[in-house]
């Protein structure tokens, strides 16, 4: 995680333009406060130093000012981050309600409904994020709901050739060979074994709801810290875009690492 | 080959025709400004009308396709190389460098790479040439783009170290070299086609993204990005239904790839 961090901060540090600041061409600031603005830049140019004294101050629990919205990076994540964790805790309920349902319908009749969900990923999967989220908000539906139409096409694609895959192994056929019923031989004998790959894919879908969150927020003016990076990476503040970056970097590990934990083979079955 | 596919296949060659001769569908300059014409609607001398600088939309449409499809596959083919290099290394290596190879695709995974790639790209000097900015742009793509492929090919690599034909080869005096270039690079062709076939759509839909942010291709370039700026002003849609003559070029496009991949 910190690496991850240091790394946000050279790729921004070392990008064409930094440390230009366009109050400076401002006709109206004094000759004092131009050379205070230098000033201040000048403090972040050594990639070294300032991480330094961020993690210095990180330890202490103070990440830092905002400096284009002249607010503690605390306040503004306690304020931004409930918005966020709404945005993606909606989109996953609502990706993986469509994605595993529809994953069902195509297991169990693999004709009509197995074609039709799949053509409606495939034409989900070709929408970038930002235009899903224009064409939500003109539709007057909450723009927030694209996060869960991204995520939906790659659980359906991914749960249903799980299932398909599980439903083929000799101890399904078997099942269904001695006549149990369609209902039984799913929740007793395919998702038992389908159960862990899905639970790891749940902790890779969390990074895809928060990457999707970013042009979701954006577009749809949503006060989260997707709307927030934007306009970090836009004010050029290297502060709130390292710690952003972090967070970000935290929750990702976290849910891959959950996820990595729950779909150890050994522990609750392989497919 | 089955119907959809052949289809999908028939549609991205005539793409590709267009691209490479765009004075077959238009005469018109893309940059061009007709200052007496602005937002035009469509007639028979602008197909898809005008934008609100007078340019033709269907000529924009046209280059900006030209301008996606010619460097999405450059930014494909950039990532795939640095997956084959970077995990064709560490798994040809095995040991420290192998674990520390993963260990870096792990890092670069975790991070949250359309927000550094916004980042990074708003990082740029605002009069940087239109140019330069789209050769940026998707070479950002292609280098952050790697890391999921790398991890796929050391995997692969490892296998064929350990494989007997390869521990045959080596018995029998074949240099390590040549061992990677003989042996072990001809078996990873076809992840190396998926990889890149694979890539080309998610860069298309990642700059089109960034388009709308305002962070793709810098004006008076078009690019499928830019184009779908225009979608923002979503209350004339209604009124102005050819607006959406961009995003169903990209949708069917990027459908096509699909239908290709899948086939």
């Amino acid at each position: 995680m910190l690496l991850g961090g240091l790394l946000g901060a050279t790729l921004v540090r070392l990008s064409p333009g930094y440390g230009v600041e366009e109050n400076e061409l401002n006709s109206r600031l004094s000759r004092e406060s131009v050379e205070a603005l230098r000033a201040a830049h000048a403090q972040d140019a050594s990639i070294p130093r300032f991480y330094l004294a961020y993690l210095s101050r990180l330890a202490h629990g103070d990440l830092g000012q905002s400096a284009t919205l002249d607010e503690p990076v605390t306040q503004l994540l306690a304020e931004r981050l409930p918005e966020t964790l709404k945005s993606v805790a909606i989109g996953l309920g609502l990706g993986w309600a469509l994605g595993l349902a529809l994953a069902l319908a195509a297991v169990a009749s693999r004709g009509a409904a197995n074609a039709a969900a799949s053509a409606a990923a495939a034409a989900l999967l070709s929408v970038p994020t930002a235009v899903m989220a224009l064409l939500l908000v003109m539709a007057r539906a909450p723009g927030r709901l694209a996060i869960g139409l991204i995520v939906f096409p790659k659980i359906f694609q991914y749960a249903r050739n799980l299932l398909l895959r599980c439903a083929a192994m000799p101890h399904v056929l078997t099942a269904r060979a001695k006549g149990l019923g369609g209902a039984r031989i799913l929740f007793r004998h395919i998702l038992p074994v389908a159960g862990a790959q899905l639970l790891a894919l749940a902790g890779v879908s969390v990074s895809m709801a928060f990457a999707a969150a970013i042009p979701v927020e954006a577009v749809c003016d949503l006060p989260g810290i997707g709307q927030l990076a934007w306009k970090a990476a836009m004010g050029r503040d290297l502060v709130l875009l390292v710690d952003l970056t972090m967070l970000v970097t935290l929750v990702t590990l976290a849910a891959n690492m959950a996820g990595e934990l729950v779909a150890q083979p050994g522990r609750t079955g392989e497919a | 080959m089955k119907g959809p596919r052949r289809a999908a296949l028939v549609f991205l060659v005539a793409l590709g025709c267009i691209c490479v001769f765009p004075r077959l569908v238009t005469p018109a300059d893309y940059a061009q400004q007709l200052r007496d014409a602005p937002d035009a609607s469509p007639s028979a001398e602008h197909v898809l009308g005008t934008d609100a600088l007078g340019r033709d939309r269907l000529a924009r449409l046209v280059y900006g396709t030209r301008i996606s499809l010619s460097l999405a596959p450059a930014a494909a083919l950039l990532t795939t190389l640095l997956a084959a290099l970077i995990g064709g290394f560490g798994g040809f290596a095995g040991g420290w460098v192998e674990r520390a190879v993963m260990a870096a695709a792990d890092l670069v995974l975790s991070l949250p790479w359309l927000f550094l790639l916004i980042t990074v790209r708003a990082f740029l000097p605002l009069n940087v040439a239109p140019m330069i900015s789209v050769t940026i742009t998707f070479a950002l793509l292609g280098c952050l783009g790697w890391a999921a492929a790398a991890r796929v090919i050391c995997a692969d690599v490892r296998t064929l170290r350990e494989s007997d034909f390869v521990l045959l080869a080596h018995a029998t005096g074949c240099g390590r070299l040549r061992l990677l270039w003989r042996h072990v690079l001809p078996n990873l062709r076809p992840i190396l086609l998926a990889q890149f076939w694979i890539s080309i759509p998610v860069f298309i839909l990642t700059e089109a993204n960034l388009g709308i942010l305002g962070l793709g291709v810098a004006e008076p370039l078009p690019s499928w990005g830019g184009l779908l700026v225009e979608l923002e002003s979503f209350s004339s849609l209604a009124s102005q239904p050819w607006l959406l003559a961009p995003l169903l070029l990209l949708v069917l496009t990027v459908v096509c790839f699909q239908t290709v991949l899948q086939g």
